[in-house]
């Protein structure tokens, strides 16, 4: 019994400190190192066969060069800047679309919903991949949207939108609109109408009772949604390089080019770390939201 | 929420809302059909793409790379996940339990450049050739976090004592696990592992990361040929793509609602 | 509400408690179980006796549910004894003893019908499969659940399911059946019904049952002997009809139907009579019955229970005690009335009285001057 306990615990807890902690302090280990021409291609390596010298030797060559340098090369600072920004306006944007969308799959009747929820789901399981790419198709300056406005009139011209940062706020709030409209979904769906009942009874209006209790009591599930909107998008790498321009530096994109296209092993993992510091304290915040709700329904 | 009629607007919004979900993916799939290589003529219904689809052997292969990594790292992260959502909902106190559903938790936000990063730099500092092995190792300890999230949302939902009523009947633990537990857990576990599948199929950064010269998977190989813009063979592996999801969920969708209906059916006869 | 007591069978038929030689099956030895910082079980000892139904009566949180888990293996005592017929069984898992146990929420395998539910356990030995067909065949016969063996658990009634359980946890003909509120989930009609079966089949399979509940009725009209529980302490033990004409302490008392306390100060009158002075201008209670334990001016609470008190507007009879109040209030309950009555001294006494004329010709009524009057024996001096 206790054997079988310790290899449940056991093998996962190995694999996940292994292939996912480990990396994290190697990724930590390089931003502190210099770029070098070898292989692989950066110093300085740990070579234990120094022994207690080596590890000195290793520790005295470790540095913060890249982080400066991230800070004095304006490029990195802006990117970080706009990935915060694009993250934030699409996470609203997202809000925006998916509330309403969420508010009416609850309102319909229960015979509905588990279609209606179907439909939600099904785009999420289909590639991302491919839903970021139908968008190039219909964005293109002689795209299906374009052909379809000078069509109707409306424009002479065909718009030049892929390939902005417009394409991205789209890109974006269209890939993750099923992680905002589930969990509000959720938290609607769960609601007790005589809740609204007794707002109206006690001299609400329905707009005003929508304000004062659907949205309070729809708080967690909105939140989370924002959450799982917001950090991931800053780490967006598809959406940037499918859709946007040479305009839009999204930092995943950057780091994306400094590994690939520049070999700068150091610099990128110092964006990486970066990028981590930044997305941490939303993380937890994320996590304690789902905890509360957690709490909320026992 | 029940019992208050539709309004137009909520009506207006479902329907917008689910165009912009459908009309996207629609246009794809329509466009498939088009005999010209041009996104916006229609030059008449055509087969051809999905003919020089299934001729080119690039994506054939990187198909075949796809479905191995796919299957291999879903059916490991099965394993290890369940194991995981175990330990996490059955065993409160040991050492290091925060740290282990932090870890749990942590990959479903994290982004994609640093996970792919991170294991790259590890598998290089450890000297293993990248590859095929080195995707599957990749994939599994993402998709392992997901599938311990859903076993364990069930574990948590399940009667303790059932458990208990099997090891009071004279089973040994893992007996009790075998013959109660696991054909009780069986859907979230299928989904779980359905879910693996589907992050694998669709990962293309990470994948980017750690693959080596030789493994191209779909996804890197989609990604390569859209950069310069929309290209027709894509259009039509789209459209499989689609297709099966479709399929897969439209018919998984239909039997757990023939499965409840039957059940209430049934509950309501009993009583 | 007065509890239905099932007859109790007279001490000379099977008491072996009372037995000096008698072995227990089960006893428990300065058993103490900790949770953190809170005792669920304080140093208790306990035994059980081959053949009894035996009851852990209290309310929720009293530590009857782990004392019964504790038995099933499912937790281990932080320290102290079990033992089953003299073996220590405190390291012994829960699916090596030969003890079974009848969950409160049944916990029926839902993906295995009710003919695999209870061959399950029978299963996991090394029966015949023939052996195993016979013995799931008559246990469907004794829970009446013939005719239901391809059905699901949820393909059946609630009652239904409670049988299924109660089968599969006897199929494997356990020398001990623990029962963990087995009627809690039935409705009232269908719980009475089920408590005689239970105490048919108790009987048919002689098998020692101990049972778990917090309703106090299902424990007077199932058990031989009822352990009352307060905070990880028993309180008392005994058989249903001393707990109820005997109890011990005034928690038992209060515990147990409904009862008048009276607090007051006694005086010794006698070897085995004890006068208690309750309030100024009030005559004091007599009361007869064992004086041990009691000394002059101790205070003590009298108790006495509501159907042994009259009440009638002239006071014509020659019971011991006797008082005058006012009607404030009448519970009518079909069969009975209970009256609640506040003496001159601000004193609230309720008497309970047999409704033998049709309502509209009741003589008491709201704000009437009454008598209340029970004789010296009705009632019982506690000091605790």
């Amino acid at each position: 019994m206790n054997f079988r306990r310790l290899l449940i615990i056991v093998v996962p807890y190995a694999w996940l400190i292994a292939l996912f902690l480990v990396p994290f302090l190697i990724i930590l280990k390089i931003s502190l190192s210099d770029i070098a021409i070898a292989i692989p291609p950066y110093t300085p390596t740990f070579d234990l066969s120094a022994g207690w010298e080596g590890v000195k030797t290793f520790f005295s060559e470790l540095d913060f060069e890249n982080y400066i340098f991230l800070w004095t090369d304006d490029l990195y600072w802006k990117s970080f800047l706009s990935s915060i920004t694009i993250a934030s306006v699409s996470t609203f944007l997202t809000l925006l679309v998916a509330f309403p969308i969420a508010y009416g799959m609850a309102k319909s009747p229960p015979s509905w919903r588990p279609t209606l929820m179907m439909l939600v789901i099904l785009p999420f399981w289909t590639s991302f991949l491919i839903r970021v790419y139908s968008w190039m198709g219909i964005l293109s300056n002689n795209g299906f949207l374009n052909s379809f406005l000078v069509w109707t009139g409306i424009i002479d011209s065909p718009l030049h939108i892929l390939n902005t940062n417009i394409a991205v706020y789209i890109g974006i709030v269209y890939t993750y609109l099923p992680f905002m409209i589930l969990p509000i979904y959720a938290s609607l769906e769960k609601m007790d109408i005589s809740l609204l009942e007794a707002a109206e009874d006690l001299g609400c209006t329905r707009m005003s009772a929508f304000w004062l209790v659907t949205v309070p009591l729809a708080r967690h599930g909105i939140i989370a949604g924002c959450f799982l909107v917001f950090i991931p998008v800053n780490g967006e790498f598809v959406i940037p390089s499918l859709l946007g321009g040479s305009s839009t530096n999204m930092i995943g994109k950057v780091l994306w080019d400094e590994f690939f296209n520049n070999r700068d092993w150091p610099v990128a993992s110092a964006v990486a770390i970066v990028l981590l510091l930044i997305l941490v304290i939303p993380i937890m915040l994320f996590q304690r939201n789902q905890q509360k709700q957690q709490e909320a329904v026992l | 929420m029940n019992g208050r009629p539709l309004s137009w607007f909520n009506v207006t919004s479902l329907t917008l809302g689910f165009a912009f979900l459908y009309l996207p993916m629609l246009i794809l799939v329509i466009y498939s059909f088009n005999a010209s290589k041009l996104v916006t003529v229609w030059a008449g219904f055509s087969t051809k793409w999905y003919v020089a689809l299934i001729h080119d052997q690039q994506f054939l292969d990187a198909a075949w790379v796809t479905l191995r990594v796919a299957v291999a790292s879903s059916t490991l992260a099965t394993i290890l996940g369940t194991m995981a959502a175990y330990a996490l909902t059955r065993f409160s106190r040991f050492a290091g339990r925060t740290v282990f559903s932090g870890m749990i938790y942590a990959p479903l936000v994290m982004p994609d450049v640093i996970i792919g990063l991170s294991l790259l730099l590890l598998f290089i500092s450890i000297g293993l050739d990248r590859g095929i092995f080195t995707i599957i190792l990749a994939h599994t300890t993402f998709s392992m976090c997901y599938v311990a999230i859903v076993v364990s949302s069930r574990l948590q939902s399940f009667d303790k004592s059932l458990e208990e009523a099997a090891l009071d009947l004279g089973c040994t633990p893992f007996d009790a696990f075998k013959s109660v537990t696991l054909p009780i857990i069986a859907p979230a576990v299928i989904s779980g592992w359905l879910l693996a599948f589907t992050l694998s199929l669709d990962d293309l950064v990470i994948a980017s990361f750690v693959t080596g010269p030789s493994s191209t998977t779909l996804p890197i190989k989609i990604f390569s040929s859209i950069r310069l813009g929309v290209n027709p063979e894509i259009n039509a592996l789209s459209t499989i793509l689609i297709a099966i999801v479709a399929v897969g969920v439209i018919t998984a969708s239909l039997v757990s609602k023939r499965t409840i209906a039957k059940r209430e059916r049934e509950a309501l006869e009993a009583n | 509400m007065k509890p239905i007591m099932a007859e109790t069978k007279p001490a000379s038929v099977f008491a072996p408690w009372l037995d000096a030689d008698a072995k227990p099956i089960i006893s428990f030895e300065n058993v103490t179980k900790k949770f953190g910082d809170f005792t669920a079980v304080n140093t208790l000892n306990l035994k059980i006796y081959e053949r009894e139904f035996f009851a852990l009566l209290g309310s929720s949180g009293c530590g009857k549910t782990t004392l019964l888990r504790m038995l099933a293996g499912f937790e281990t005592p932080t320290s102290g004894f079990i033992l089953v017929d003299g073996q220590h069984i405190n390291d012994i898992p829960p699916n090596k003893r030969a003890i079974n146990m009848m969950f409160q929420s049944y916990a029926l395998f839902p993906h295995l019908s009710v003919w695999d539910n209870i061959a399950f356990g029978l299963r996991r030995t090394d029966m015949e499969k023939d052996a195993i067909g016979d013995r799931v065949t008559e246990m469907l016969r004794l829970t009446q659940l013939d005719g239901f063996s391809h059905r699901k658990p949820h393909q059946l009634s609630g009652g239904q399911r409670q049988r299924v359980a109660l089968a599969r946890s006897l199929a494997k003909a356990p020398r001990i059946l623990l029962l963990d509120e087995p009627l809690a989930a039935l409705d009232k009609k269908l719980r009475q019904e089920t408590q005689f079966e239970l105490m048919d089949i108790q009987e048919k399979t002689g098998t020692t049952f101990v049972i778990v509940t917090h309703d106090q009725e299902e424990a007077m009209t199932v058990a031989s002997r009822v352990a009352v529980m307060n905070k990880g302490n028993l309180l008392q033990v005994a058989t249903p009809g001393e707990i109820y004409e005997a109890p011990n302490s005034v928690y038992v008392a209060d515990f147990i139907g409904e009862v008048n306390i009276i607090e007051g100060e006694a005086k010794l009158e006698g070897p085995d009579k004890i006068a208690i002075t309750y309030a100024e201008n009030m005559p004091p209670i007599i009361s007869v019955g064992k004086t041990e334990g009691i000394s002059e001016g101790q205070k003590v609470s009298f108790i006495v229970r509501p159907e042994k008190v009259r009440v009638s507007l002239t006071g014509d009879d020659d019971r011991a005690n006797k008082v005058k109040g006012t009607v404030m209030d009448i519970a009518y309950l079909g069969s009975i009335s209970t009256y609640h009555v506040r003496l001159d001294n601000g004193q609230m006494l309720s008497a309970q009285m047999t409704n033998t004329q049709r309502i509209e010709h009741r003589e008491i009524t709201w704000d009437d001057q009454v008598w209340l009057s029970w004789s010296d024996e009705a009632g019982l001096v506690l000091t605790q």
